[in-house]
């Protein structure tokens, strides 16, 4: 793509999530849960942090919605926010795919990464964004997730990854995707050799190459209820295995149970959670 | 194995014809050898022309030739001896990832690799090369000791990906691969990667952060498979052929995107034709890099593969 014609579609930004989040769920006064199907207003779901008040259903975040309800209000410092996606690959209709999801989701890529306040404590942070491409990692999502870490080390900072990776790795580039697993997987172990606490927040929906690297080393694993977390797609495994996959397979639940998430956390939950661990390593 | 075939076959007829002439001119004792020598000299120009020249599905063929060499025959052919080692100590045995200890022209060193097998009852044991977690986890435990004992460690990479199925997930085939990165990239020697086949997906990484990333001309590497991209971008796996074009999974194309450092050419007519050359060119490479990488120290080897890693991948800004 030209540089002229990313600024040419160059989507409005917003700085803030929730009083635009209302173009991620349907249009009109009420959504409708997918879990209960029942229908609820709008204005109730977003007082709820976007969880059904009847049964606890945790609707999909933006990435600009989850770091509104995790870090301080006006506390974050973006770090490589001009980082651009290109299509190294000449993969077929690829920048139509970026060009869309970013006018649809207002973020140039599937990651933001920055320096922020969570719970009075300082940390980097990483999250990732279901809406643009499934929230796929390609080389700029490896390049500022690795980016980051580096910073936490250079700054002596806590890292933390909210994941809602379902895409894996992004196929449009190819075996450059596949080598950021081994580039964010090399640098979760510098975090390590430097001894920074490293969190993870596994959200709906983490799979395949983002859950098979950085999303499954954290120090401590958070995952949201029900949140579907696995290296192959449910749809993939009854593919291969040909037969239907019981219930509740994959969820946030089944892996607590396996030995692969540590706590389970409800959204209201989550930024108590994380201060209980920032006060635990850091204090 | 349709794209083999078609390939094989202009061949395989030309040799055809040169076996029965030699046939001939021995029972009928009459002299055919003017015949025979330009037969076969046309059969070489067939060859050097078609393998030269193959498209990157018919080289996915070539991966996946069953007769093509798998880990188990280099372990017998590379190395002065071999002792497979088994077992994740956690869990159990995956015979899709074998390892061991093994000596080349006299150097331990760790040595560890996918399995394919060659027919129904070998793909049932070795489950057709895809692992579980156990393997990973066998893989690392291996690693380990490589570090300890200051080993070189080779890894041999010939998959389709990591197994897909109820178990491997739930013992945590995503942390298994994780953990394998993680792990491989500190360790504190040498580390060796070569793709002899299918380098698929995670799978194949899981195996392969190494300080060297070697591949055999006509081995694939790549982020999903042919089939796979074919079925998500035009609802058809049928159209595998255009997909292998639009993915770059050839050795020539990883070598231009900064992914491979060598290209380990393989005899005309492909790695199953001749053993004995592939493996020979195998052991020249690998030799070769492990001399270079054993001057450096631990610290140079971390950081080597560390940068090595981090240099991939293409970035733009919006900043003009
Ligand atoms: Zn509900």
């Amino acid at each position: 793509m030209l540089l002229k014609d990313w600024f040419a579609k160059r989507p409005r930004y917003s700085s803030t999530g929730l009083e635009n989040s209302r173009s991620r769920v349907p249009d009109g006064l009420m959504t409708k849960c997918p879990g209960c199907e029942d229908a609820i207003y709008n204005k109730e779901l977003e007082k709820s942090l976007k969880v059904c008040p009847k049964c606890s259903y945790h609707f999909r975040l933006s990435a600009r919605e989850r770091l509104d309800i995790t870090i301080e209000a006006g506390s974050l410092e973006e770090y490589d926010s001009d980082m651009l996606s290109v299509n190294p690959l000449d993969f077929p209709e690829y920048e139509d795919k970026l060009i869309k999801s970013r006018h649809k989701t207002g973020q140039i890529d599937a990651v933001i990464t920055g320096q922020a306040s969570v719970a009075g404590y300082r940390t980097v942070i990483a999250v990732t964004d279901f809406a643009f491409m499934g929230g796929s990692m390609g080389s700029v999502v490896g390049e500022k997730v690795v980016a980051a870490m580096e910073r936490a080390v250079d700054y002596r900072l806590p890292m933390l990854v909210i994941s809602a990776s379902g895409g894996g790795a992004r196929m449009q580039e190819g075996i450059l995707s596949l080598m950021q697993m081994a580039k964010t997987g090399a640098a979760v172990a510098k975090l390590r050799e430097a001894e920074l606490p490293y969190i993870v927040i596994l959200t709906d929906p983490t799979m395949g190459g983002v859950a098979a690297s950085f999303a499954s080393l954290g120090d401590v694993i958070i995952a949201e209820p029900g949140a579907l977390i696995g290296f192959a797609g449910p749809r993939v495994i009854e593919q291969t295995i040909r037969q239907k996959l019981p219930e509740g397979f994959q969820r946030s639940e089944f892996q607590l149970k396996h030995g692969f998430v540590d706590i389970i956390a409800a959204r209201k939950d989550m930024v108590a959670t994380l201060a209980m661990l920032y006060s635990f390593y850091l204090d | 194995m349709v794209g083999l075939m078609e390939i094989e076959r202009p061949v395989k007829e030309l040799e055809g014809k040169i076996a029965e002439l030699k046939n001939l001119a021995e029972t009928e004792k009459i002299d055919l050898s003017d015949q025979i020598s330009t037969l076969e000299e046309r059969a070489e120009k067939l060859k050097k022309r078609l393998y030269k020249n193959l498209t990157p599905w018919q080289k996915t063929q070539m991966a996946r030739h069953p007769m093509r060499p798998y880990t188990l025959d280099y372990a017998q052919a590379l190395f002065d001896e071999y002792i497979e080692l088994h077992g994740d100590r956690c869990c159990g045995d995956d015979k899709s990832i074998v390892g061991g200890f093994a000596k080349l022209d006299g150097r331990p060193v760790i040595f560890i690799g996918h399995q394919k097998g060659r027919n129904t009852r070998e793909n049932i044991e070795r489950n057709f090369g895809s692992a579980h977690p156990e393997g990973y986890r066998k893989a690392m435990r291996l690693m380990e000791q490589a570090e300890r004992f200051k080993r070189p460690i080779l890894t041999f990479i010939d998959t389709q990906g990591a197994f897909c199925g109820i178990g491997a997930e739930e013992r945590g085939q995503s942390e298994a691969i994780a953990s394998s990165l993680c792990f491989m990239s500190r360790l504190k020697t040498p580390i060796i990667a070569v793709i002899i086949g299918e380098g698929g997906s995670g799978g194949a990484i899981g195996l392969g952060v190494g300080n060297r990333i070697l591949m055999l001309e006509n081995s694939v590497y790549s982020v999903i498979s042919p089939e796979g991209c074919a079925a998500i971008l035009w609802k058809d796996a049928g159209r595998a052929r255009e997909a292998a074009e639009i993915l770059k999974l050839t050795a020539s194309d990883l070598k231009q995107l900064g992914v491979i450092d060598e290209i380990i050419p393989e005899p005309i007519g492909g790695a199953h034709n001749d053993y004995e050359k592939t493996i020979a060119a195998v052991k020249r490479a690998i030799k070769r890099h492990l001399s270079e990488l054993s001057v450096m120290s631990a610290e140079e080897l971390v950081a080597n593969r560390y940068d090595k890693f981090k240099r991939m991948g293409v970035v733009g800004s919006i900043m003009p």
